[in-house]
């Protein structure tokens, strides 16, 4: 499939001034998305993997190298409102409801109301929390808070969804179910997903590609290209091919500590 | 002096303050609302049981401290004079003055949000200024702006300016770097990411300088009238009458200030109960 | 360096405008005392004029100076006129407050919390307490200690300082003890405690971090509790009654002389009670 890449970086630098000196956040970042793809970013802290999806969000601005989103600098891409973005926190406000939360990126971007309304009910069936558009966050459970985050992110049409471990913060029981929910949505929608993740398995289980990443300097130890077909259940996981590829990124894991 | 004069009042007053509070031990072990209201009702009751005893028993003179029964005659007798020195303290001093203050320092807190350097060297001496007796002001004003209410406002606006700065340049940080980054990637505008975002979540510290806001405007506007004031107002009224040994009417005035205190201290907490109802303080 | 650069900048800035404003301030007596001596004057003739009346409006920034250090240096300290010896009169005041504030707010904080019928009675009046002006109450304490035979108004100052100043002490104190969880406290059952010894070996330790970082607001408190009671009184010793002579003999000079001599003895009692806080946090294990 070549599809038009959707984001390009070509050796992306990023150093932090401390006062314990420069951290090489990110070296020598070489990566290409294509349009459509599961991208996972795997490794330990400090590996650089949420600081290049903040390069991405034009969170953060790079000392060196190039970075382009759609095709336009990152933060033209920001506000041409280019991406939704997912935190690992659903950090949506106690004072909206969860529709009112929905809607909150569609105010600012100036939708009319008729559009926000219809927007907001789709969303929140897409993410099955129909129904619960009148409730206060702090009623609702983790998960179903988290649900409500991506649903936000899912609003505006944004091509690309960039989500730095999203599903951190919840028990594996729920984890499990919203990886499924995830998946599904993705075929649905179609969207270019970077997703952050510190499990191993859930990076081997959405993805359709895997990069691996090692601490100082932060940087890309394997890109592992997935062969797991795109329709895949969760029982995929004790299936050969599964274990064969996250043995690959164990090992990738480890070879970015032999600096250690 | 231990055996007082009349015995009954004294014993009729104690039996009474112990049955209130043998209730009030029982009520402490339900957790209904009707036991949390009734509790201090009755402790305030026995108190003033207590109160109109121990003045009657010992015979306690009027010019010293008269009993309950006494000031509440001279309340509703006064009604008249404690309406209008209510009016020119508590309406005329201290609202306008509190309005004016909170409005300032609101003005004023968002005109600093946008320079953090402004905010580095206002925020430590606002700090210190707000610590300030700045009741010593209040001569200062009566003499620039004249005895009349006018003096008044302009103690409280600088006595409520301060603390609510601080508590709502500290509510503006409050919002979490991760909020400010998600209003980034929506390409929100300063003035979206203030409205939409930044003041809602520095309601509860708002508020928070308001409730000592309410105290310190009744504090300035009655010091304030200490030191010159026309012939009607709280602080007037108090200091003549203690000098004329009138201790009923200072008692009935008191009564008002705390009335009025206890009113602007309740329409501030109700108000903030309905507008930070999302805030976990008060969700009970 | 530039913590202090826009402290420095906005000090200067205020300075400033205070200059500014004394000239705008004072300029019209200075034309009313023209005009009626029959002369014209120049805005550089009035501008000096502005720096150096009697009894001025808004005195300038040097000339408050310069009283200061007359009352503080210019003076011996026992005379009447130093401000020493008045800000020692105030600082007696406000350390009785104190003291008395910090005796009434634990106690009344730990009665709280360890009777449930004193949380359901008396809680809520300790909160509607500090509703009602202290002000409106001053002279009245005053006349009440006066014919009770209390002499001289060292006391009741002491019991209106106080009741500024327990509050803030009061509230942290209440969320000290009431702070350690219920893992803690379950923990404590295991060990078959009981209420009392929970309360000294659990919640008592527990409460001392929010107890010192109260001690600032409330000696603040205490100072204008303290000069609040200075007032009603007709007292004549003590920073609050200097304020209460110049605003009766119509001299500002004191009035500004006093006002910023609290001031100081405030920021020398937050300073203080400051150091305080961080030794006891450095004895805790410096835990904020």
């Amino acid at each position: 499939m070549t599809q038009s890449p959707v984001i390009e970086a070509s050796g992306l630098d990023l150093t932090f001034t401390t006062s314990d000196g420069p951290v090489h956040a990110l070296k020598d970042v070489n990566l290409t998305i294509t349009k459509g793809e599961f991208v996972s970013f795997i490794g330990p802290s400090g590996c650089g993997k949420t600081t290049f999806l903040r390069c991405i969000a034009a969170l953060e601005r790079p000392t060196g190298g190039s970075l382009t989103v759609n095709g336009m600098t990152a933060d033209q891409a920001r506000r041409a409102r280019a991406y939704g973005y997912v935190f690992q926190a659903a950090g949506l406000y106690p004072w909206r409801t969860i529709a009112g939360n929905v809607k909150l990126p569609l105010e600012i971007m100036g939708f009319s109301k008729a559009d926000q309304e219809e927007r907001v009910r789709k969303v929140l069936e897409l993410v099955e929390l129909s129904g619960f558009g009148n409730k206060f966050p702090w009623q609702l459970s983790g998960g179903m808070q988290q649900r409500a985050s991506i649903a936000r992110a899912l609003a505006f049409d944004a091509d690309i969804l960039l989500m730095d471990e999203p599903f951190g913060a919840l028990d594996e029981i729920v984890r499990d179910r919203l990886n499924e929910e995830l998946l599904s949505l993705w075929a649905r929608t179609g969207k270019t997903i970077c997703f952050v993740t510190h499990s191993i398995p859930e990076a081997v289980y959405l993805s359709t590609k895997i990069v691996v990443m090692s601490p100082r300097p932060g940087r890309i130890t394997d890109i592992i290209d997935s062969p797991l077909p795109r329709e895949r259940p969760l029982d995929i996981r004790d299936s050969r091919e599964f274990i064969e590829i996250a043995h690959r990124v164990r090992e990738g894991l480890r070879a970015g500590h032999q600096d250690d | 002096m231990i055996i007082p004069t009349h015995p009954m009042w004294l014993a009729g007053a104690v039996a009474v303050w112990l049955a209130l509070w043998t209730a009030n031990v029982t009520l402490a072990q339900s957790r209904g609302r009707a036991a949390r209201i009734a509790m201090p009702i009755l402790f305030g009751a026995a108190l003033l049981v207590l109160w109109e005893g121990i003045v009657r028993a010992y015979q306690v003179s009027p010019v010293i401290l008269p009993p309950p029964s006494t000031i509440a005659q001279t309340f509703a007798a006064s009604l008249p004079m404690l309406w209008a020195d209510f009016v020119q303290t508590v309406i005329k001093g201290a609202l306008s003055g509190f309005v004016i203050g909170v409005a300032a320092a609101f003005v004023v807190a968002i005109v600093i949000d946008r320079s953090p350097f402004l905010q580095k060297g206002l925020l430590p001496i606002g700090n210190f200024v707000a610590a300030l007796p700045i009741v010593g002001l209040a001569p200062i004003l009566v003499m620039w702006f004249g005895f009349d209410w006018h003096s008044k406002a302009a103690v409280v606006v600088v006595m409520v300016f301060f603390p609510v700065l601080i508590n709502l340049v500290a509510g503006l940080k409050a919002s979490e770097r991760m909020q400010r980054d998600l209003m980034a990637t929506w390409g929100a505008s300063y003035w979206q990411s203030l409205f939409k975002l930044r003041l809602p979540a520095a309601m509860p510290f708002f508020f928070n300088g308001l409730k000592i806001a309410s105290t310190l405007a009744l504090i300035g506007a009655i010091v304030a009238e200490f030191f010159g004031s026309p012939i009607v107002g709280l602080g007037f009224r108090i200091s003549a009458e203690i000098g004329r040994l009138g201790l009923d009417i200072v008692w009935a005035e008191i009564v008002v200030a705390a009335l009025a205190g206890s009113v602007l201290y309740g329409a501030i907490a109700l108000t903030e109960r309905w507008v930070t109802f999302w805030h976990p303080s008060q969700r009970r | 360096m530039s913590r202090a650069l826009p402290i420095l900048t906005v000090l200067a800035a205020i300075l400033a405008i205070w200059y500014a404003a004394t000239i705008w301030m004072n300029a019209t007596w200075v034309f009313d005392q023209a005009e009626r001596n029959g002369q014209t004057v120049t805005w550089a003739e009035v501008i000096p004029q502005t720096m150096t009346q009697d009894r001025p409006l808004l005195p300038p920034p040097h000339q408050v100076a310069a009283n200061l250090w007359q009352g503080i240096a210019g003076q011996a300290i026992t005379s009447k006129r130093s401000l020493v010896y008045h800000a020692f009169v105030t600082f007696r005041g406000t350390m009785a407050g104190f003291g008395l504030g910090i005796l009434l707010g634990v106690g009344l904080a730990m009665a709280i919390v360890r009777y449930r019928v004193m949380d359901g009675s008396v809680m809520p009046w300790a909160i509607i307490s500090q509703t009602i002006p202290i002000v409106a109450l001053a002279p009245m304490i005053l006349t009440l200690s006066n014919s009770v035979g209390i002499d001289g108004k060292e006391v009741p100052k002491a019991i209106i300082s106080a009741y500024l100043s327990f509050f803030p002490v009061f509230v942290s104190m209440i969320k000290g003890l009431r702070s350690p969880d219920q893992m803690q406290l379950d923990l404590l059952k295991t060990y078959g405690a009981g209420e009392g010894a929970t309360f000294f070996k659990l919640r008592l330790p527990a409460s001392l971090p929010y107890f010192f970082a109260s001690l600032k607001v409330a000696v603040a408190a205490a100072l204008i509790g303290t000069i609040v009671g200075e007032l009603p009184s007709g007292a004549i010793e003590g920073l609050g009654a200097r304020m209460l002579i110049g605003s009766q003999f119509g001299e500002p000079l004191i009035m500004w002389a006093a006002l910023f001599a609290a001031a100081i003895l405030a920021g020398l009692l937050i300073v203080a009670v400051g150091l305080v806080e961080r030794l006891a946090n450095r004895r805790m294990g410096g835990v904020a």
